[in-house]
């Protein structure tokens, strides 16, 4: 879905190597797995790209709760279309991470022991239908609001991964506001759900940008780094401003009494949500990380005798093949 | 109303809705992220039949019943699906070996039905097939390397066909939109299981007997009113709700 929480770590590089790396960044090259890169800048890049690689398959997880339970057909299919498309954009940044020399499998078991981190959204509970819609109009939302711009990021791998992943993802948040739409246009139980959802979402889709940038000591080397291309606040406040409007055309009020239009900034005045929140859930006690996590360790182990067979099996076959040459 | 014509299409349209439905059960849970990926897939061809199987039964109906209607609102009893694809999913290989126990009818059916005299169902089973020739591919895939893999995976493969394999022959029973079951399907269904599981070093249990009751809507295993509970759940409770 997304990474936040990005940190960079100074290192002791090649001055002249450093210079040269930091000009071709400056002129806006893409950097390719074979080339040189600081020490810093290699893992950086390993910790966003399997974080976010990480929260597309937990992400998986609050949508799958509703596959079974899809009102019709056609929204059975849908879910199970963008569920899909998640795991594929699994697929595809686990291979741009793998460009930078680490595996899938020791990048799986980094999330699996607790070593690596997922978006924090996805400790949030889906409870009705509704937040089928909410997750696709405000999660989906917030997180093209975050990769739009890394479209642009100086890893070529990564931002061409991030170009297809744009694609599907603009998808996703139309068919959730299409939920929404139906929902806030139904019954009077439909409107209350979406009202819920939208009540239940709102605040940690805007921690999804992480904290603001005054308090991310680590947000300047990536941004000078162009891993990154926008401050937390910045996209935070662009997604308030793009999102209230849409809030208000399906009927459904934010839920936050200081939202407010400010004409000298060209943009909505809002409430910061629950820092202390935010910071509880990613140490853990969120209230589904225990499930998410279980679950992911679960399909690891579970699986475990199948992958093992499938490598037996290739194994033979290959051996049966040289034999008969 | 053509009651050969409405049943057979309930016995597709029930059988890939149920099957589909179970797979898609998986959904974040599978082995590797590639099964995760494929099992999506083949779930979301499975819905997608489902939607044109169905469709076409509430139009020769004639009472105005859509696919939904006929998913969200029937009970038990008046589904038609084999009983093959409610049973629970188990473990991974259980799942695959059920899917390729069906694959392995459905795309014989479907090829004999893209030659039916029923234009509507030959248009149907016609793009059906080229779905399931894939999921036939696929599974067969699987089986053979689980059941040759290791000797966990190889148990675990013989258990799997030890427990499906009586529900295997029902599927044998579905006749086509004239009331006939369809010229060779039987004899390609049992040559293809036995060809794709003696590869997999699997055996295959003795004796013919064969479950039935849920091609004739008569005896439904009891697993399959839980998953009605779970997959109506919202039309049951909200009736009359669009969504």
């Amino acid at each position: 879905m997304y990474a936040q929480m990005v940190k960079s770590e100074a290192t002791q590089d090649d001055p002249e190597k450093l210079a040269a790396f930091e000009a071709r960044i400056a002129a806006d090259e893409k950097i390719e797995p074979k080339d040189w890169m600081p020490v810093g800048y290699r893992k950086t890049l390993i910790r966003q790209i399997g974080q976010h690689a990480h929260s597309e398959i937990v992400g998986q997880l609050p949508e799958g709760n509703w596959i079974t339970r899809a009102p019709t057909l056609e929204r059975k299919a849908i879910l199970l279309a963008k569920v899909q498309d998640e795991a594929g954009h699994g697929l595809y940044l686990y291979c741009a991470a793998e460009t930078l020399g680490v595996s899938r499998d020791e990048l799986t078991e980094m999330l699996l022991d607790g070593r690596m981190k997922y978006s924090s959204i996805f400790n949030y509970p889906t409870l009705t239908w509704a937040d089928m819609g909410a997750v696709g109009w405000l999660v989906d939302g917030a997180a093209i609001m975050n990769q739009v711009p890394l479209q642009r990021t100086s890893y070529g791998p990564y931002s061409r991964a991030m170009i297809r992943i744009c694609k599907e993802e603009s998808f996703h948040q139309r068919q959730g506001y299409d939920i929404m739409m139906k929902m806030a246009n139904g019954t009077p139980a439909q409107k209350r759900m979406a009202q819920d959802a939208l009540n239940r979402f709102w605040y940690p889709s805007l921690m999804m940008f992480g904290p603001s940038d005054k308090d991310s000591v680590h947000s300047a080397q990536s941004m000078a780094w162009k891993i990154k291309m926008n401050t937390n606040d910045e996209l935070r406040q662009k997604f308030v401003d793009q999102t209230v409007p849409q809030a208000e055309y399906l009927g459904l009020t934010v839920p936050d009494e200081n939202l407010k239009w400010n004409d000298e900034k060209g943009g909505y005045d809002f409430s910061e949500p629950d820092w202390s929140e935010f910071f509880e859930v990613i140490k853990g006690n969120g209230p589904c990380n225990t499930e998410r996590l279980a679950a992911r360790n679960k399909a690891w182990d579970d699986g475990a005798w199948v992958r093992e067979g499938m490598l037996a099996h290739a194994r033979k076959k290959a051996a049966r093949a040289v034999a008969a040459e | 109303m053509d009651e050969t014509l409405f049943d057979f299409l309930l016995r597709m349209g029930d059988s890939t809705l149920i099957l589909g439905h179970r797979i898609s059960e998986w959904c974040g849970h599978a082995p590797v992220l590639e099964e995760d990926i494929a099992l999506a897939n083949t779930a979301l061809d499975l819905i997608g039949q489902t939607q044109m199987w169905l469709g076409l039964a509430g139009e020769i109906e004639g009472k105005g019943r859509s696919a939904d209607d006929l998913a969200f609102l029937r009970d038990a009893w008046d589904f038609r699906n084999a009983l093959l694809v409610e049973l629970p999913n188990g473990d991974f290989g259980r799942t695959i070996l059920r899917q390729f126990l069906f694959d392995a009818w459905h795309k014989p059916m479907l090829k004999a039905l893209a030659g039916s005299d029923n234009e509507r169902v030959a248009e149907i089973a016609a793009k059906a097939v080229k779905e399931v020739d894939y999921h036939l591919e696929r599974s067969a895939n699987t089986v053979v390397a689980l059941g040759d893999g290791t000797d966990e995976s190889h148990r675990r493969m013989q258990d799997a066909l030890d427990a499906l394999w009586p529900y295997a022959g029902e599927l044998r029973t579905i006749a086509g939109p004239d009331g006939v079951i369809p010229d060779g399907v039987a004899d390609a269904h049992s040559a293809m299981m036995r060809e794709v599981l003696s590869e997999a070093t699997l055996k295959i249990p003795e004796g013919e007997f064969a479950h039935k009751g849920g091609v004739s809507g008569q005896m439904h295993t009891e697993h399959l009113g839980h998953l009605l509970t779970t997959m109506q759940w919202l039309q049951r409770a909200y009736p009359g709700a669009t969504w």
